[in-house]
């Protein structure tokens, strides 16, 4: 139950954060770093039991029926993940109090911020399947909010919706691929399925499950071809760049393979998928970071970079590969979020993004400055820092690879000069040099924005160095029991140290420092080159997927234009003609044709025929009428009637709403009426006549329905059920009412939530057509 | 409409209406009424009064926008249901109260909630259609 409270502690923060974040806006950033830093230090506890090896579940139950249950599993991969969410959540949200400070928006931002966390957290930690999909689908949602805040601006909207798409394909994909293991293996805990690995791999339904869980693990971590949405993601405020879109969302379709690793993983196909798609998404990657000017833009692409490193990594599947794939994600999170504050850091002091405009800030924002140096450092690999460590990990996974290790090292080594260059031209360029013109005069942020980056950065060194020591804790603590979560043992080898001698892993490191340095020198020149092979790795594959979506639009737009006509009397006749054809066709076949005496002996009152009359009369009255007024009239005649046949027949509550609804009715009804035009038009005698007889049978139909109705034994099993149980169970009398409210309580909730949507839509419908009007009739003034 | 009877009627007819449409909503449980009744027929008041005088003066006496009036119906559905859920029981578990009074103990229980929720959202519903309906030129 703790678990449970600990993971949706940021849903409930986010329910009550529109109301209290205006009235705290100036420690906003302090109060919601609060419940991350809480949540890092509970989460700690957990480390000394997951170093000695072992994994703990805990939840709730959910739907026992269907196999879904909230269980929460603790083991070093699902540790590492929570602590890295919060850790940096902690940050960010420090971060977020100071960058949105002014935005009027401020409280629903930080409300999808902390779903977002809580989102994030439940699907690393979730021990079960179908709860894992329900928290991703919520990352997605919780991100489409953010990318989207600022709704106003067209390119927000637009990336939102791409993002949202594309990630809520794959997730659906994903859920097909869980409900066949849960087919397979009979349930959906993780725990129970990680540890018969075998039953997959040898059922026939190997390849269908990868493919469907590649597809959402591929469209969430933004691998090529899918990788377009993660530039545009930048639109959203750089708080959101910061947490999301580098640190952890997208890094939940790396969780998730790793978290298949022991059931999925070590075949041929994944492999040489994993490992193919991996590096040419690290390439692409690396490629579009140096295409773009806009800081933000670059530092995308050098996520995307990462990102197809680590699924790289995850497919060569060797021992040291994977504990170069967990020691790479610490790293990778430390310094890309601390790069991404940084760079909204800068854009909140000087009003610019455009690394031509930016320079010599180094004396106008220190702090930030020096945030910005430590997470470079880290990110180009230099020693002590250790990001050093990551990249001297990743080349001793690639030495070792079983396959492709000449095409495997090339790419790495390109990939991570590109980096060296990158580090280069976020923390060098824009502070270095002479001072640069800038929109808003260059100031220093203030502490909620430049300590988080510094953090990360110092914490970036200070892993670094730990290594340095024997038997230290980032190996036994972090890098062992990922690695062993993944393999479903523990490694044999494996200290991470941070120095291993004069191995061939420190050539190639030295190598690539030396090209990412002259790539960083020779950039300016450089850069339009790689602008030439935009067509190439992004905007070829964004146009596909804009001509994909155009094509499903332009075809739901064909067929609506061929079923909805707009006239409202076709939509009648053909629902009319298919009830009466659905109940009628059955009927006669049935042979319940013969309806006996006994149903024309039954007692009548005169008063019912009265009314009877008084209803045909109406409907007469109805179709007769030539005046909107006398229809309006006839029309609400027959429904009184009706209500107070209710009344003959001993039902209050049914004739009570009976006579309200059609109260209301007759007002609606007038209400359109009355704008209408009076006069129609003639109908031609054939038109009459199809709709005459049409409206006929159905009445007939439904009269015959009725009188065989009327022959059948009724059962009072129900009605004896609910004479008794509703004042006994449900302290009530009125059994209609108790029956609504009570017994089937969730059924009306279902109801009212339709009725409060389509009251929205209703309302969004008339104001659009009444907008559109106002903008005709202001055009034609205009024009005339 | 400019009718001096139809005004003045209204004024004196809606706060009736209103208070009946309360009293509906209470002995729903027992007798009949209930939260769909009483909210039809609060929404028929301030509809009369609509019609008397003009939406925009009903809009002023419904105070609330009748969009939030339904979410906050929604919301008391749900809280209605969370409570059930809070005493360890399935969601939407009716929970009873028995409160002492001069006539002896009388229950009060969540499907009094819910039923309140019942009466805002179809308040908030027909007087968002009506009075939009009504100020729009279609």
């Amino acid at each position: 139950m703790t678990m449970l409270l600990a993971v949706v502690s940021g849903f409930i923060m986010a329910a009550f954060a529109p109301w209290i974040t205006p009235r705290i806006r100036p420690v906003a950033g302090w109060f919601y770093a609060l419940l991350p830093a809480g949540l890092f230090a509970w989460f700690a506890t957990f480390l000394p039991e997951v170093a000695a090896g072992n994994s703990t579940v805990h939840g709730v139950e959910w739907v026992p029926q269907i196999g879904v249950n909230l269980t929460f599993l603790i083991d070093g991969l699902s540790l590492t993940f929570a602590l890295l969410i919060t850790g940096i959540g902690t940050c960010v949200m420090a971060y977020a109090g100071g960058y949105m400070k002014e935005d009027p928006n401020i409280g629903r931002f930080f409300m999808s911020l902390n779903a977002f966390m809580a989102a994030m957290l439940g699907v690393v930690l979730s021990n079960n399947l179908i709860s894992l999909f329900v928290f991703w689908e919520l990352t997605s949602i919780s991100s489409y909010m953010l990318i989207g805040f600022n709704h106003e601006d067209g390119e927000s909207r637009e990336a939102a919706i791409h993002a949202l798409i594309l990630t809520g394909m794959g997730g659906l994909a994903m859920l097909a691929g869980f409900l066949i293991i849960q087919h397979l293996t009979g349930t959906a805990e993780l725990a129970e399925i990680l540890g018969g690995a075998g039953a997959i791999l040898d059922s026939g339904m190997y390849k269908p499950i990868l493919l469907l869980v590649l597809a959402g693990a591929f469209t969430k971590s933004a691998q090529f071809p899918f990788h377009f949405w993660l530039p545009g993601a930048m639109q959203a405020p750089t708080p959101v760049s910061a947490y999301l879109h580098s640190a952890t969302m997208v890094k939940a379709g790396v969780y998730l393979l790793a978290r298949m690793h022991p059931v999925l993983g070590g075949t041929d196909l994944w492999m040489f998928l994993l490992t193919g798609v991996g590096t040419v998404t690290m390439l692409v990657g690396a490629t579009i970071s140096l295409m773009r000017t806009d800081v933000k833009q670059v530092l995308a692409g050098s996520t995307i970079m990462a990102l197809g490193a680590l699924v790289m990594l995850l497919g060569i599947g060797t021992e040291i590969a994977l504990m170069a794939m967990s020691a790479f994600l610490v790293v990778h999170c430390l310094y890309k979020a601390a790069l991404f504050m940084v760079a909204g850091a800068i854009d909140h002091g000087t009003g610019t993004r455009e690394l031509a405009l930016l320079g010599g800030l180094r004396s106008k924002m220190p702090m930030t400055f020096a945030g910005a140096v430590l997470a470079a450092i880290s990110m180009a690999g230099l020693p002590p820092f250790i990001g050093f460590v990551g990249k001297e990990l990743i080349y001793g996974a690639l030495l070792e690879a079983p396959r492709m290790m000449i095409i495997l090292i090339v790419s790495g080594i390109i990939a991570n000069a590109f980096m060296v260059a990158v580090g280069g031209l976020l923390a060098i360029n824009p502070f270095f040099g002479k001072l640069k013109e800038t929109p808003t005069a260059a100031h220093e942020v203030p502490a909620m924005m430049w300590i988080g980056p510094a953090l990360l950065g110092v914490v970036g060194l200070v892993f670094g160095l730990m290594t340095a020591a024997d038997g230290n804790q980032i190996s036994s603590h972090i890098v062992t029991p990922m690695t062993e979560a993944m393999m479903g043992m523990p490694p044999a080898s494996g200290e991470v140290a941070l120095w291993h001698g004069f191995n061939t892993a420190l050539l190639l490191s030295i190598v690539t420092v030396a090209i990412g340095v002259a790539v960083w020198k020779f950039w300016w020149r450089l850069q339009p080159g790689f602008a030439a092979l935009d067509g190439l790795f992004f905007s070829g594959e964004k146009a596909g997927y804009v001509k994909f979506v155009d094509g499903v639009m332009s075809f739901a737009g064909w067929q609506t234009r061929v079923m909805q006509s707009g006239y409202l009397r076709r939509y009648v006749m053909v629902m009319l003609a298919m009830i009466f054809l659905a109940t009628m066709v059955p009927f006669f076949r049935g042979g319940a044709f013969a309806i006996s005496a006994p149903v024309f002996d039954s007692p009548y009152y005169f008063y019912e025929v009265i009314l009877c009359m008084v209803i045909i009369a109406g409907a007469i009255g109805t179709l007769m009428a030539r005046h909107h007024l006398v229809l309006i009239i006839s029309l609400g005649t027959v429904g009184y009637s009706v209500a107070l046949l209710y009344v003959a027949f001993g039902a209050p509550d049914l004739a009570m709403t009976q006579f309200l609804v059609e109260t209301l009715s007759v007002i609606l009804v007038a209400l359109i009426l009355i704008r209408v035009p009076e006069f129609y038009g003639k109908m031609s005698k054939g038109s009459r006549m199809r709709d005459g007889l049409l409206a006929g049978g159905f009445g007939l139909a439904m009269m015959l329905i009725i009188l065989a109705l009327g022959q059948l034994e009724f059962s009072q099993h129900l009605t004896d059920f609910y004479a008794e149980a509703s004042f006994a169970q449900a302290h009530g009398r009125n059994i209609v009412n108790v029956i609504l409210v009570d017994f089937r309580g969730v059924d009306t909730m279902g109801e009212i939530t339709v009725l409060a949507t389509a009251g929205t839509g209703i309302y969004a419908l008339l104001k659009l057509r009444a907008s559109k009007k106002r903008d005709e009739t202001r055009e034609e003034g205009e024009s005339a | 409409m400019n009718s001096l009877i139809l005004k003045t009627g209204a004024r004196f007819l809606v706060p009736l209406m209103v208070l009946f449409s309360l009293f509906l909503l209470w002995r729903g449980h027992n007798l009949p009424g209930g939260g769909f009744i009483g909210g039809l027929f609060a929404a028929t008041a301030f509809c009369l009064y609509a019609i008397a005088f003009t939406p925009a003066e009903a809009r002023k006496i419904v105070i609330i926008d009748p969009r939030s009036i339904s979410g906050l119906g929604v919301l008391f559905a749900i809280t209605a249901g969370l409570i059930g859920l809070l005493s360890g029981q399935p969601f939407m578990t009716g929970v009873w109260l028995d409160i002492p009074t001069l006539d002896g103990p009388v229950g009060v229980g969540t499907p009094l909630i819910f039923d309140i929720g019942v009466y805002l959202v179809v308040i908030g519903f027909t007087l968002t259609t009506l009075l939009t309906l009504d100020e729009e030129p279609l």
